[in-house]
């Protein structure tokens, strides 16, 4: 288990581009085909989740180090991981309802979806495999955040465009959106041996 | 009630197969399918999954509160997937490992979450066992079919043997993540054309 150790940077900058959650890791799929029609729910969407992927991968950080592992709680920690995002994203709710109402009002719709996004299950579980310390866990979850919201805001805005040409009846909506998917994913490839990450 | 299975069966394979017609459960569907192997082990794992909380939800689901019936669905779902981790851990350690996180991904897959919604909240619990089960079945079939693919161009094997006197470069983009994207496009053309096709026919028939 003694994994060298990445510099965080590295692990910001390559969860951003190179190991891009949703177009390497296939992670939050769901929400990244049904709301990528329009460019502004798509970047809020992605602000969302961002905010949401912070805190609940330190939350969970500390959740994992300090009550899953000195427990020996090693088998529940799908029950709890899950329960702890489900939590946060409420409590993440209340405070910006109290705190920060406009960004609430713009922002809120898409919170509930989130508890089932499953990059963010997926953040928390690759920081156990992975093994990551703190700094790294937090950058890990902040670059996969800003990586997701790229990939939908571009995805979004290709869409925007694409749509008024002629498409092929059979793939229209989701087939068109997989193809430009698959090309952006291919593009994001071609930038793989600046960070590398395991 | 064998013919409420089946035409629950009809519905869950093909007209409203999970990946390729609902687009659900997308994210392990593009994950697992490099290996055929994997698929299939996925696919297992996911089934095991849907039918017995499909069945789970359905008799417990006049106990349920509704304001907190999320959060207990996924209890039930999250319980099921820790005892495929543990089965895959203990059995097959290597395809574990391959699989990595994407097992415990079952949770948050759209598939068992839509099938517990949609179906076993309002059906008792036998036939939602075979409409969960079935919906698994769906979503494997198309998992093999795009690991299939993608192994015999991208590695040159079948299930891990080599193809035998057929000799070509293997497509090193079949492995990468990209072409899991344009298969499952493929796919979706595929098949909505052919749906299109019939309804257009039904239209003229009327």
């Amino acid at each position: 288990m003694n994994a060298p150790v990445i510099n965080p940077f590295i692990i910001f900058f390559a969860s951003i581009i190179t190991s891009n959650m949703v177009l390497s890791n296939f992670l939050g799929m769901c929400s990244f085909i049904s709301v990528s029609n329009e460019f502004k729910t798509a970047s809020g969407l992605g602000k969302s989740v961002t905010l949401v992927m912070v805190f609940t991968t330190i939350i969970n950080y500390v959740v994992y180090k300090f009550i899953i592992l000195p427990l020996n709680l090693e088998y529940l920690r799908y029950v709890i991981f899950i329960i702890v995002i489900a939590a946060s994203v409420q409590i993440i709710e209340l405070v910006m309802d109290r705190y920060l109402p406009d960004l609430h009002i713009k922002l809120g719709i898409f919170l509930p979806l989130i508890t089932v996004n499953c990059a963010i299950l997926g953040i928390s579980l690759f920081m156990v495999i992975r093994n990551y310390n703190f700094w790294q866990t937090l950058l890990f979850g902040l670059g996969s955040g800003l990586g997701w919201w790229l990939a939908i805001a571009t995805l979004a805005a290709i869409k925007e465009k694409i749509g008024k040409n002629k498409i092929p009846e059979g793939l229209k909506g989701p087939g068109l959106t997989f193809i430009i998917t698959g090309l952006m994913a291919l593009a994001f490839i071609g930038l793989s041996g600046i960070f590398v990450i395991k | 009630m064998i013919s409420e299975i089946k035409t629950v069966l009809n519905r869950n394979l093909w007209k409203e197969n999970p990946v390729i017609r609902q687009i659900l459960g997308i994210c392990s569907a593009l994950a697992v399918t490099n290996l055929a192997i994997n698929s299939l082990v996925m696919g297992i794992g996911l089934m095991f999954v849907t039918a017995l909380s499909s069945f789970t939800i359905s008799l417990l689901r006049n106990y349920i509160p509704q304001r907190i019936r999320m959060i207990v669905q996924t209890l039930i779902i999250a319980s099921y997937v820790i005892l495929v981790d543990i089965f895959l851990k203990a059995n097959l350690p290597e395809i574990s490992k391959a699989l990595g996180p994407y097992i415990g991904l079952i949770i948050t897959n759209c598939i068992i979450m839509g099938r517990a919604e949609a179906f076993a909240q309002k059906n008792p619990p036998v036939i939602s066992f075979f409409d969960g089960l079935f919906a698994g079945v769906g979503y494997t079939v198309i998992l093999l079919g795009i690991a299939l693919v993608r192994e015999i161009l991208g590695f040159g094997t079948i299930f891990g043997m080599v193809i035998p006197f057929v000799k070509f470069t293997p497509w090193t983009i079949m492995v990468m993540p990209p072409s899991g994207f344009f298969m499952i496009a493929i796919f979706i053309w595929i098949s909505s054309s052919i749906m299109n096709k019939r309804l257009n026919k039904e239209k003229v028939k009327k």
